[in-house]
């Protein structure tokens, strides 16, 4: 089947030289060229994200300062800060749409979306996707989700503010909360359309690899990337439709009258009818896509560094196969694990213990990832450009973050630190900054591939830098201020004066937030910059092996001009040496590429 | 506060201006033969750059440490707490340890084996018993903490009901708590938010003789050292019980009862004069004596336990707490014995 289809595309990209040209809609806005979707995806995530850093910088001036009048406030929030003071509930709705976005709409459709479909096609040697069509219909649905939400947020009642997860019964009545009216409801629409979105891409991208990989490229010889684009894929193909259930039941609590997560409700004096269901469903429905969200996040992040970390270390990523199998049980992991978000929701206690267990086991992979990145590094040739500072800085970031799991995933310690700034810092640490950092790194790494053009470097530095010094600022005492017991999504802490001595902590985290935000104006102007004045990139900058340096540096449809290449060798062939380790492979270059035959006087490994 | 405010906005404003000014000087190529790839130049810069991230990240955790692990809570005032708390110091002790190694080998390998010309990186792609070593002792070490956790959790989740358990409701509303004792009997009255009717505001069941003992108050009292079993309920929306300095949360779900239980051991008196909480309560009173904010009548801060609210629930969610006190039994006896019951509230 495989080769029947690829034989198709062959032909159909032989007789392609004389089709049309697209016109400006066809090419920019209505594109089934997974290249531009990529673009898309890319800038479409990158906007939502400067929405998203900007409503953090936001709520955390109110909670340094808290209830302090600023006139920025006033100008961007309007009615919902009178006098410029944000009011209790802007705050609780600007966490809600700020983690919302960041986790959805920048690190789920930004990153994922973005380099997998850049990434699939070209580093598995296809043409394109396996449905372009199918594809540019992702993106519209992620483009229209993006403006649904947006929009939610110029509502008369406001936007969701019931948190992230809308936990029912809050996010269901507005009586008991403003946002839980329209805005709840625009919320709910956007995310089933974003599921929609997001389902669409993933069948996509799992039967690209499934059926178009090109002559040779073999499971065991797809990049790293790829095989966590794939695994990435599957993953939310079985979580995101337990999400979009969870949802269309909410709807159905809130509109149409059932009862499926409401019972026994007492407010504004009045007894609502609902009986007979149970909060507690919901939370497991959102949470049996919540947890495997955290990795469908985070994976495609690890891939990217593992892919960058081995081009600029020139030296194979260590221990390929143990990657692939801890991506693998990392996956499959992350679907029996989500009840550790509900250790005191009232589940049985016997089940907490459970979620104990596999969560402590989903320690394990990471671990083994983590020191295979740091063997990675030991006694390579480190090439220091960008992409490589953003994916040594995700393996930091990784580490830390992740060690706190311990301490979560334990129910016994879970029990007081459970939505404590403890909580925050921890998974900020290990998958909002991790993936944002794996989202970097593959942006300098393959802005050449998408824009033809170089991202400059040294602002690249400043960038990574800065905001290296401000993720850690703001994100290592948070776990302090979490140990003195503070809850998140307090407004302000001081109602309880046992919080007061907290306050500088505040003001400096909120200090090195801005500190970050300041360091992403260097990514922005660098960005949009290069993309129009950057210098012309070569074919293959970083010198690296996967197939997308292969192809030509303008965009063609089809990807590469006449055959596809064929591939003989796995992608991590840097630094190889000849049989008798008087040269490497290649006699003065570093770097073997896929499609480069077994050289004479070369050693024949596994892949 | 505000003039400080405005000192760093200006600043910061100063800083961007400054720095755009300088990207657009960065951003202009020096010399045409510029790549934008990294040189033994950048190499060398940003590997040195990389050491001393590693001096101020490890210089931050330091500080950290020193200075903000006073905001810990005081050890636990529970009994089941100093089980936690030691299982949380030997987990913060081993997650502590992995990080300063793990993290000084990545940045040390990041700057000792920087890219220079001619060097030839190691082609070494696999080592199975390397690999091994490193499955194995996450495996071994993690078993460990969770088996420990889970004996203590188990111990924590299902506590002993003895006859001399006090079996307490905490009843949670938008945005405050109530607490309801079970009187004499020892057994509290059926309810249901069908009920909630004028004064009995919990929806305490009128025609359930156990009821009518009942005791509902706003400010929770428990006896030291006598086991307490928590019944959780809420009237509208999720709100979840937090005790900090007894170990103890729960969520309160509206539609079904949740349970938590411990032991209190320290008296309210007692932990206000622990050194821990003096040299707290001095330094809070310290801050708010300077705090214009406070009117006159509220600076002067006490310490009392507090049951907070830890469940997004509305916007007042950050100001829905119950005072806890935590007394000698015949200071209870005494204090329970001067509240209405039910039936006195509702006859009246």
């Amino acid at each position: 089947m495989s080769v029947a289809a690829q034989a198709n595309i062959d032909n159909h990209a032989h007789d392609d030289h004389h089709h049309h040209e697209p016109t400006f809609i066809e090419k920019y806005i209505f594109s089934t060229d997974h290249k531009m979707i990529a673009k898309q995806y890319l800038i479409t995530g990158l906007i939502m994200g400067f929405i998203g850093i900007a409503m953090s910088l936001l709520f955390r001036m109110q909670l340094a300062w808290p209830e302090r009048s600023f006139g920025i406030f006033e100008t961007l929030l309007g009615r919902f800060a009178p006098d410029g003071v944000m009011e209790p509930g802007t705050y609780l709705a600007l966490v809600t749409i700020h983690g919302t976005i960041m986790v959805f709409f920048v690190l789920t459709a930004g990153l994922s979306g973005t380099f997998s479909n850049l990434l699939i096609p070209l580093q598995i040697g296809a043409r394109d996707m396996a449905s372009g069509f199918m594809n540019m219909v992702s993106y519209w649905l992620f483009f229209i989700s993006s403006v649904i939400m947006v929009s939610s947020l110029f509502v008369e009642s406001g936007p969701a503010s019931a948190g992230w997860t809308v936990y029912p019964p809050l996010s269901a009545l507005p009586e008991a909360i403003a946002g839980s009216g329209m805005g709840m409801t625009l919320w709910l629409v956007s995310m089933a359309i974003f599921i929609a979105s997001s389902l669409l891409g993933s069948l996509n991208y799992i039967v690209t690899v499934l059926n178009l990989r090109t002559k040779g490229m073999s499971m065991t010889r797809l990049p790293l990337t790829v095989w966590a684009f794939f695994v990435t894929a599957i993953i939310g193909v079985v979580s995101f439709p337990v999400l979009l259930s969870a949802a269309l039941l909410l709807i159905m609590d809130r509109s149409f009258g059932t009862s499926f997560f409401l019972s026994d409700i007492y407010i504004q004096g009045e007894v609502l009818s609902h009986s007979g269901g149970s909060p507690v469903l919901y939370e497991h429905l959102f949470w049996f896509l919540g947890h495997p969200e955290v990795y469908i996040v985070l994976l495609p992040a690890l891939g990217i560094t593992s892919e960058v970390i081995a081009t600029n270390a020139r030296k194979p990523i260590f221990g390929y196969r143990a990657m692939v199998a801890s991506i693998l049980a990392i996956a499959f992991l992350s679907t029996v694990v989500w009840g550790h978000h509900m250790f005191v929701s009232g589940m049985n206690p016997f089940l907490g213990s459970v979620f104990t267990f596999t969560t402590l086991l989903i320690a394990i992979p990471s671990a083994v990832k983590a020191f295979n990145y740091i063997t990675t590094l030991w006694k390579g040739n480190l090439q220091m450009n960008p992409g490589m500072l953003f994916s040594i800085g995700l393996v930091s970031t990784f580490i830390t973050g992740g060690l706190t799991g311990i301490i979560l995933g334990d129910s016994t310690l879970d029990i007081n630190v459970h939505d404590t700034y403890f909580v925050v810092a921890h998974f900020h640490l290990v998958m909002g900054i991790s993936a944002l950092y794996g989202l970097f790194a593959g942006v300098y790494h393959w802005f050449p591939k998408m824009f033809g053009r170089m991202m400059n470097k040294n602002l690249g530095y400043a960038h990574f830098w800065i905001t290296a010094v401000g993720a850690y600022g703001v994100f290592f005492p948070m776990h302090f201020i979490g140990m003195a017991g503070l809850p998140r999504r307090y407004y302000t802490n001081t109602a309880f004066p046992y919080f007061d001595d907290l306050a500088d902590t505040n003001v400096l985290i909120t200090l090195f937030a801005f500190l970050t935000a300041a360091g992403q104006l260097f990514f922005i102007y660098n960005f949009i910059h290069s993309i129009f004045y950057g210098r012309r990139a070569e074919k293959n900058p970083w010198k690296a092996n996967t197939l997308e340096w292969t192809a030509p540096v303008e965009h063609i449809h089809g990807n590469w001009y006449g055959e596809l290449p064929t591939v003989y060798r796995w992608p991590y062939d840097y630094s190889k040496l000849n049989e008798d380790e008087s040269d490497y492979v290649i006699a003065g270059q570093d770097y073997v590429p896929q499609n480069v035959p077994l050289q004479e006087n070369e050693e024949e490994m596994n892949h | 506060m505000t003039a400080f405010l405005i000192i760093i906005v200006i600043a910061l404003l100063g800083v961007t201006f400054w720095q755009i000014s300088k990207v657009f000087e960065l951003s202009k190529p020096a010399d045409a033969s510029d790549s934008q790839i990294a040189d033994d130049k950048d190499n060398n810069t940003q590997g040195k750059i990389l050491l001393a991230f590693m001096v101020f990240f490890y210089g931050l955790m330091i500080y950290s440490f020193w200075s903000l692990s006073k905001f810990y809570l005081p050890e636990a005032s529970s009994e089941h707490g100093s089980d936690y708390d030691r299982l949380m110091f030997i987990s913060i002790g081993i997650i502590m340890f992995v990080q300063v190694i793990t993290q000084a080998l990545l940045h040390w390998f990041g700057y000792k084996y920087r890219g220079k010309k001619g060097q030839r990186a190691l082609f070494y792609a696999d080592n199975d018993k390397l690999e091994f070593i490193w499955t194995i002792i996450p495996v071994v070490v993690l078993a460990g903490l969770i088996l420990y956790g889970l004996f203590s959790w188990s111990e924590i989740m299902n506590p002993e009901e003895t006859e001399d358990t006090l079996v307490v409701e905490i009843y949670a509303y938008q945005f405050d708590w109530r607490a309801r004792y079970s009187g004499d009997d020892k057994t509290l009255g059926k309810a249901n938010v069908r009920f909630i009717e004028g004064i009995n505001q919990l929806g305490v069941d009128e025609s359930d003789e156990y009821a009518m003992d009942d005791i509902i108050v706003n400010e929770l009292h428990l006896p030291v050292n006598r086991p307490v079993l928590f019944k959780f309920r809420s009237q509208d929306v999720l709100h979840s019980a937090y005790f900090p300095h007894f170990r103890s949360q729960m969520n309160v779900v509206p539609g079904m009862v949740t349970e938590f239980g411990f032991t209190p051991t320290t008296t309210s008196k007692e932990i206000r004069n622990t050194d821990y909480m003096v040299d707290k309560v001095r330094n809070i009173n310290e801050i708010r004596k300077n705090n214009d904010d406070i009117a006159e009548d509220d600076k002067l801060y006490e310490f009392d336990y507090y049951l907070l609210c830890n469940k997004i629930c509305g916007v007042s969610h950050y100001n829905m707490q119950m005072k806890i006190v935590v007394e000698t039994e015949e200071e209870f006896q005494d204090w329970i014995d001067n509240q209405q019951t039910f039936g006195e509230l509702i006859n009246n």
